[in-house]
């Protein structure tokens, strides 16, 4: 016993050094070397000043103006805290789910009145990590009038962008149609300029 | 030949029954049986609970209701204690009758043994192992021994149910008798094998009357999987009361007992007893008896079946069909020589070559014995025949009668031994025929199979159970036999030794093997093999080897006793799966009608369409507890076995236990539940 | 239900059936043989760990033996990652500063990572230090697997190897499976794997978060960490436990449909391939794919429920001028959609995994009821590493007894008796898993230091309350995540959960393996019940199906089934 309990210490001593330790070390170095710009969070640094990080081409974040697409609600802190993933956990019988539902539905309806059809599911449901970076086609699209209307531009130029950022299924068969919603903001400010922020933003 | 079975439910015994049902209600009783513990427990408990609703003004449920499940409950488990009363009624029939054959038996013993001259009268019930006693004509036998001494024709109807009286005399193979037999000739002396309360009767008696009753090892298996399935439910119905009240739908104890009740495996559990005692007084129908359960179930595993030659597959005796005589003899002296040679021979053999020769050479047959001197069988000439005037005739192995002619001076033709071994490759057994130093010719006699052996072979196949045959032949012959038979293998020039050898060797492979023997040098055999069965007629060493023994000494009856043992195990997993499968029904039943009031919305989960809640858990119990009292028969006669494959056997009972299971009683609580609702119950 | 959905699922599928013989023959080789690949590489670690363990390959042990070594291990491994969770704030590694963890959360969490449960009672990138995550979680990730892997070997040893008066009582060595399947098995497929997921985007750094500004000006602070490390082993050994909160639903542990697809992949991947190691040992491959048909049949009846029920709007958002077309969106990422959501939740709990890529707590109440029955059947559906294969053989054990008895012949499974001391042990099984699930349920229900932790009330509440006290019982670790766990009451109770849940199994599956290893023989017949063909594989799927649901229908009946009812009838609550 006391033996087999000398081992279970130097066997824990043994695979703790090599899987905890070494085998972590060995691959950190690895992605620092080969592949550095993912294994540091696949940043996204300002095209005009190369210093500023604005984010992860991989995380979403908040965006309420009129003038961007905006991303699905988030249950991550106070909204897209990438330091706080979460879902909401709200249930199929919630009533907090059904609450919060239906005040986006109002929100989005009176901020979209040019929009088809009903609101897309997406736009009112709660992604699972809180920072889910993407929408369906269908979802950005039902934005555009709006986007179209707060940038002054022609909306078939929006949905041009739109259109080049659409990803398709990887391989052609896994995961949904998308389109990056970060990425895509970024262009449309790169394409029409930047809104004028501040002024428009709601109040959280 | 196989004692009629006592009715089931003739109206005396049914009437023990009841009232059995009820002495066994004592819960020292019950708790041997956990599954029926627990449904007894839950009966003190809605029965308290149901006279303390008598004192309140407003019960929970109502009163007719809990009264009504309460009644129920008990119902159950007098059901259960109904069945196993059933079977020790049948069993202790089955025991009364032979215990009646040893009743009032005084015995004559001998003070001081064997050698000892005066005689003692003394009541057979005080008689010892090892005692002696004198058994004359018109005498029963008192007890279980073998014969030291004499001969006698003995009537063992009253055991074996046979008329026929049979002979047992001292030494050899025929020695045993058993207690309560009847001696109708002669004068014997019997060395008492058994103490008191040890005899096979005894022993089986005890058995069927479920007194010494020890579980088999599956019973044991299933016992305890049954225990663990009513633990596990208990869990279940016990934490639902918490699920419930924390869904806004508390449940009452009475639904909850009720729940519980209908979920444990309490058909199986209350008929498993009476399953495992039927099996043994079926085995007893069949003229079997067994020393333990322990056996019967290990029957019901054979996978290899060694089985004597003579007399199981064919007949007892060999018979004379041809004769052959060598070149430049003619065939009707050779038949003549052969009729004088066996004219004295009172052997079967003797008299079938007799017979041959008589329908074959009537003239041959009709010659003058006047002065003939017959000389028998020794095992040292191994020849029999005839000394008339000057002549020598002899019969006899080939070998013996070519010794025998050298030693008169003559000098038999090596014809002689290409002719034997033709009849050898024929399956045949040669016997020469000489006259003095002359050789003429060869009988053949031949093994002539059972008629239906095959039949009973190939359904021995069927089951999955390889059988030998083994005997003192040679291969040759052996091979022959065992192909005409239909045999799987055989093992020839067989000795004890061999024959114990064979037995490790099919062990070490992993098999079961079962053999039937009658001789005293069968008893190691019978003692290595996992079933061994020993003729009634065989010696008492041989009956205390065995775990079994036959009554009517019928080496083929290995075949019932292995149905036997399969059908407990089926019976036992057939009415499992059908208590199992039960429980699928009781949940559409009883669930939506536990919450129904309180979430109308799950009503389309009442898939029955019962009347009400109330009447959807009485009519769940009612026929929790019905099913028990309507399984009897079937646990009593057990599920028939069928010899197809172990898969082909499975898929059947699934179809019918399992499948059956899930079905039967949507079907049943529907038909009380509109019963009840017919009636204005609920 | 889309056919592109279906189309992933099929991939999905084909791909498990395609890796099943390569791994499930590679898994032999390293276990079974002394022809191990890469001998001077991995042969000389191999011997190294040996070496510094204090052991050599062969010293082969009674299951008692075993038994003892594993618990001694379990228990060490518990100790030394509650001491790092309490002493992370003076340790190394901690750019975020993180202070101790709490008694209870750091018991729990060590109980959890240690039982293969990577039950999260925490959120990880608010708690856990970078070494905490490394060596305290990551290293369990590895060896609870591993662990898993031997005590499925054994037990497989236990029923295949000949007895007789050769045959020992052994069934192998504790110290000498836990390390070969760590160095032959997991670690290099990690390593790999790790690198491939670095590449497709998953973070792999020792620095702090980093705090950006986002495009619209506010503060966003980006967690990292090692992440890839752990992403590879916590698939691969079917641990669960996630880097972040959210597990495989964050977009730096899963960021791509691609990752999604070797994830659940790296789930399924040992578990089936045992099922192939199984019948090699067994020494006939049809009693491995027999086993395996059977995982196969409910893992297909389980994504097929779960994809047609989430394909169904949520019935609490009808009326609200939501367009639903899609399915129920609640909790599930844009790039996995239904499909891969309901597939991987499948696969996560089919296997004792627990990891997740959409919440099951936002399920519809069916879509729901699919992940928390596939744990109360006791997640033999592949199952996690190795407790999938133990777990399974335990109800062939139960099925082949049923069917002995029904085709009258004592039971035998590969020749060897089924007698009481089996059934006694199968039954303490099926007692334990039925006991932690439901007793410790009944409480939480019952007290209000139970229920204030619900996130949802109603019939939805209960369900989260099972499914905890199951995923703890059945060491899975995914969770209906709106139960609070982090509280005294709940960490604790589940603590022992996950822990009689994890050994209170282990032990008498191993006692079953030390009561078989030096079992007689015995040759198989006609009479035989053949435990190698369909018709066992339908009875095996027939008596999980019946068991499980026995036991748990009623409980059940008032979580998901009645949410299903009353939802339908558009009640909240």
């Amino acid at each position: 016993m006391r033996n087999e309990l000398v081992t279970a210490f130097r066997a824990a001593a043994v695979t703790l050094v090599l899987t905890g330790i070494a085998y972590p070390l060995l691959v950190t170095g690895i992605a620092q070397v080969a592949f550095p710009a993912q294994a540091n969070g696949s940043l996204i640094n300002d095209t005009t000043e190369p210093s500023v990080t604005m984010g992860s081409a991989l995380i979403g974040q908040s965006f309420s103006d009129p003038a961007y697409v905006n991303p699905r609600p988030s249950a991550a802190g106070a909204g897209y805290d990438a330091a706080a993933s979460s879902g909401s956990n709200l249930g199929p019988t919630s009533k907090a789910l059904r609450d919060r539902v239906a005040a986006d539905v109002a929100r989005l309806v009176a901020a979209n009145p040019n929009a088809p059809g009903e609101v897309p599911a997406e736009l009112v449901t709660a992604s699972g990590s809180g920072l889910d970076p993407h929408l369906s086609p269908a979802s950005v699209a039902w934005q555009i009038p709006r986007i179209a209307a707060a940038r002054g531009v022609a909306a078939d130029r929006v949905r041009a962008v739109a259109a080049e950022f659409e990803q398709g299924r990887a391989l052609g068969v896994l995961g949904e149609p998308r389109v990056n919603v970060l990425l895509l903001n970024l262009a449309l400010d790169r394409r029409f300029g930047q809104p004028h922020l501040g002024a428009s933003i709601t109040p959280k | 030949m196989s004692r009629p079975a006592p009715s089931v439910f003739g109206r005396d015994a049914a009437l023990r029954a009841i009232r059995e049902s009820f002495v066994k209600l004592d819960p020292r009783l019950v708790a041997r049986n956990p599954v029926m513990f627990v449904v007894e427990v839950g009966c003190v408990v809605t029965t308290a609970l149901w006279v303390r609703d008598l004192a309140a003004t407003a019960p929970d449920t109502p009163l007719w209701f809990s009264g009504l499940v309460t009644l129920w409950l008990w119902f159950t488990v007098l059901f259960a204690n109904f069945a196993e009363a059933v079977a020790e009624g049948r069993g202790r029939a089955q025991a009364e009758a032979l215990r009646k054959t040893r009743r009032d038996t005084t015995a004559r013993r001998l003070v001081g043994g064997v050698s000892g001259g005066r005689e003692e009268e003394v009541p057979a019930s005080v008689l010892r192992r090892g005692d002696v006693v004198v058994v004359v004509a018109g005498m029963t036998i008192p007890g279980d021994g073998d014969v030291v001494e004499g001969i006698a024709s003995v009537d063992e109807s009253a055991i074996t149910g046979e008329s026929a009286p049979v002979i047992r005399e001292s030494g050899g193979d025929r020695s045993a008798v058993t207690g309560g037999t009847r001696v109708l000739s002669d004068r014997i002396l019997v060395r008492i094998s058994a103490d008191p309360g040890q005899s096979f009767l005894d022993r089986m008696i005890a058995l069927v009357e479920g007194a010494a009753r020890q579980k088999t090892p599956n019973e044991i298996a299933l016992h305890i999987l049954l225990v663990g399935l009513t633990i596990v439910f208990l869990f279940v119905c016990v934490t639902l009361v918490p699920f419930a009240i924390y869904s806004g739908a508390p449940i009452s104890t009475i639904a909850v007992v009720a729940l519980l009740v209908c979920l444990i495996p309490t058909t199986i559990g209350g008929l498993l007893s009476a399953i495992g005692i039927a099996g043994m007084d079926r085995l007893l129908a069949k003229n079997v008896v067994a020393t333990s359960g322990r056996a019967v179930e290990a029957a019901g595993d054979v996978d290899t079946l060694l089985l004597d030659k003579t007399g199981t597959i064919t007949l007892g005796n060999r018979m004379a069909v041809e004769l052959l005589p060598l070149p430049g003899v003619d065939v009707t002296e050779l038949a003549a020589a052969a009729g004088i040679a066996s004219a004295a021979d009172e052997t079967p053999e003797g008299r079938s070559i007799v017979a041959l020769v008589t329908k074959m050479f009537p003239a041959a047959a009709a010659a003058d014995l006047r002065g003939a001197v017959f000389v028998p069988f020794t095992a040292q000439t191994r020849m029999s025949g005839c000394d008339i005037h000057d002549r020598v005739l002899r019969k006899g192995a080939v070998d013996a009668v070519r010794r025998h002619v050298a030693t008169l001076g003559g000098n038999a033709p090596a014809s002689l031994g290409e002719i034997a071994d033709r009849i050898g490759d024929q399956g045949g057994t040669p016997l020469a025929v000489c006259d003095g130093t002359r050789a003429l010719g060869v009988i053949h006699l031949k093994d002539i199979v059972k008629t239906g052996i095959r039949e009973r072979f190939s359904r021995f196949r069927a089951m999955g159970i390889r059988t030998v045959m083994v005997t003192g032949d040679n291969p040759r012959t052996a091979a022959v036999i065992a192909r005409e038979a239909g045999v799987d293998d055989f093992l020839a020039e067989a000795t004890p030794e061999r024959k114990l050898e064979l037995i490790r060797a099919e062990q070490a492979k992993g098999k079961l093997v079962a053999m039937t023997g009658d001789g005293t040098n069968d008893a190691p055999a019978l003692a290595q093999a996992d079933v061994g069965v020993a003729m009634n007629t065989g010696t008492q060493a041989a009956k205390e080897a065995g775990n079994m023994v036959d009554l009517d000494s019928d080496p083929t009856k290995l075949l019932e006793i292995v149905e036997v043992g399969k059908q407990l195990l089926m019976t036992r997993g057939s009415l499992t799966t059908f208590s199992i499968s039960n429980d699928v029904a009781k949940y559409f039943a009883i669930l939506p009608a536990l919450f129904a009031i309180a979430f109308p919305e799950i009503s389309p989960l009442n898939v029955m369409g019962l009347a009400s809640p109330l009447s959807a858990i009485l009519s769940a119990v009612i026929f929790n507890a019905l099913i028990i009292v309507v399984l009897i028969p079937l646990a009593l006669r057990g599920v028939k076995y069928r010899p197809l494959g172990a898969a082909a056997l499975f898929r059947r009972s699934m179809l019918i236990y399992g499948l059956g299971g899930i079905v039967a009683p949507f079907a049943g609580i529907k038909l009380i539940d509109m019963g009840l609702a017919a009636v204005g119950l609920v | 239900m889309t056919v592109q959905g279906w189309i992933q699922i099929a991939l999905f599928t084909a791909a498990v059936f395609a890796l099943t013989k390569p791994v499930g023959a590679y898994l032999y080789r390293v276990l079974e043989t002394e022809e191990r690949p890469l001998p001077s590489i991995l042969g000389r670690l191999e011997r190294l760990c040996l070496r510094l363990c204090g052991r050599t390959a062969d010293d082969e042990q009674t299951w008692r033996a075993y038994a003892v070594s594993l618990l001694l291990f379990s228990i060490v491994g518990i100790a030394v990652t509650y001491g790092i969770q309490r002493l992370q704030g003076v340790l190394p590694l901690n750019p975020q500063g993180f202070g101790a963890v709490p008694h209870d959360l750091a018991l729990n969490t060590a109980v959890s990572f240690t039982t293969n449960t990577n039950w999260q009672a925490y959120s990880g990138e608010t708690t856990m230090s970078y070494l905490t995550q490394m060596v305290g979680l990551a290293w369990h990730n590895f060896v609870s697997a591993a662990a898993g892997l031997a005590v499925a070997v054994a037990v497989a040893r236990g029923l295949t190897r000949r007895g007789g008066p050769e045959g020992g009582k052994t069934i192998g060595s504790f110290w000498a499976d836990l390390i070969r399947s760590t160095v032959y098995v997991l670690l290099p497929v990690s390593i790999v794997v790790a690198v491939v997921f670095v590449a497709m985007g998953v973070p792999q750094t020792l620095s702090a978060y980093r705090e950006v500004t986002t495009v619209e000006g506010a503060k966003q602070v980006l967690a990292l960490g090692p992440v890839a490390t752990q992403e590879a082993i916590k698939m691969l050994g079917t641990n669960g436990g996630g880097f972040f909160n959210a597990n495989s639903a964050h977009p730096f542990e899963n960021p791509t449909p691609v990752t999604n697809l070797i994830q659940m992949l790296l789930i399924f991947v040992l578990p089936t391939g045992l099922t192939w190691t199984y019948g090699k040992m067994a020494r006939d491959q049809r009693q491995g794919w027999a086993i395996f048909g059977a995982m196969a049949a409910l893992f297909l009846a389980g994504v097929a429920t779960c994809y047609f029920a989430e394909s169904h709007a949520n019935t609490a958002l009808a009326g609200l001028g939501v367009d639903q077309a899609t399915g129920n969106l609640e909790g599930k990422e844009v790039r996995f959609g239904i499909a891969n959501t309901a597939l991987f939740a499948t696969v996560t709990t089919d296997a004792s995994c627990g990891a997740v890529n959409g919440m099951h707590d936002s399920f519809t109440p069916l879509g729901g009821l699919v992940p928390l029955l596939n744990i109360q059947l006791g997640e033999v559906v592949f199952g996690g590493v190795g407790a999938g294969l133990y777990g399974m053989l335990v109800f062939v054990v139960l099925s082949v007894f049923i069917a002995g008895l029904m085709v009258g012949r004592t039971p035998e499974l590969l020749g060897k008796k089924i007698e009481a001391r089996e059934m006694k042990l199968v039954t303490v099984y099926m007692a334990v898993f039925a006991f932690f699930v439901l007793v410790p349920a009944a409480w939480a229900s019952a007290v209000g230091y139970g229920t204030s932790s619900l996130a949802n009330q109603g019939p939805h509440g209960l369900s989260e309350i099972l499914y905890a006290t199951s995923s703890a019982t059945g060491n899975n670790g995914s969770a209906f995540a709106g139960l609070s766990a982090n509280t005294p009451f709940w960490n604790l109770l589940l603590a022992v959960a996950m822990f009689f849940g994890r050994f209170a199994m282990i032990v008498p599956v191993l006692a079953i393996a030390g009561s078989m290893v030096d079992k007689k023989t015995v040759a198989a017949g006609p009479g035989t019940f053949p435990t190698n063909g369909t018709l066992f594989t339908v009875l095996l799927i027939g008596i999980i199906v019946i068991v499980g649901a026995l036991t748990f229908l009623p409980a059940l009946g008032l979580g998901p089934i009645l949410e299903h009812y009353v939802g339908a009838a558009g009640k909240v609550y």
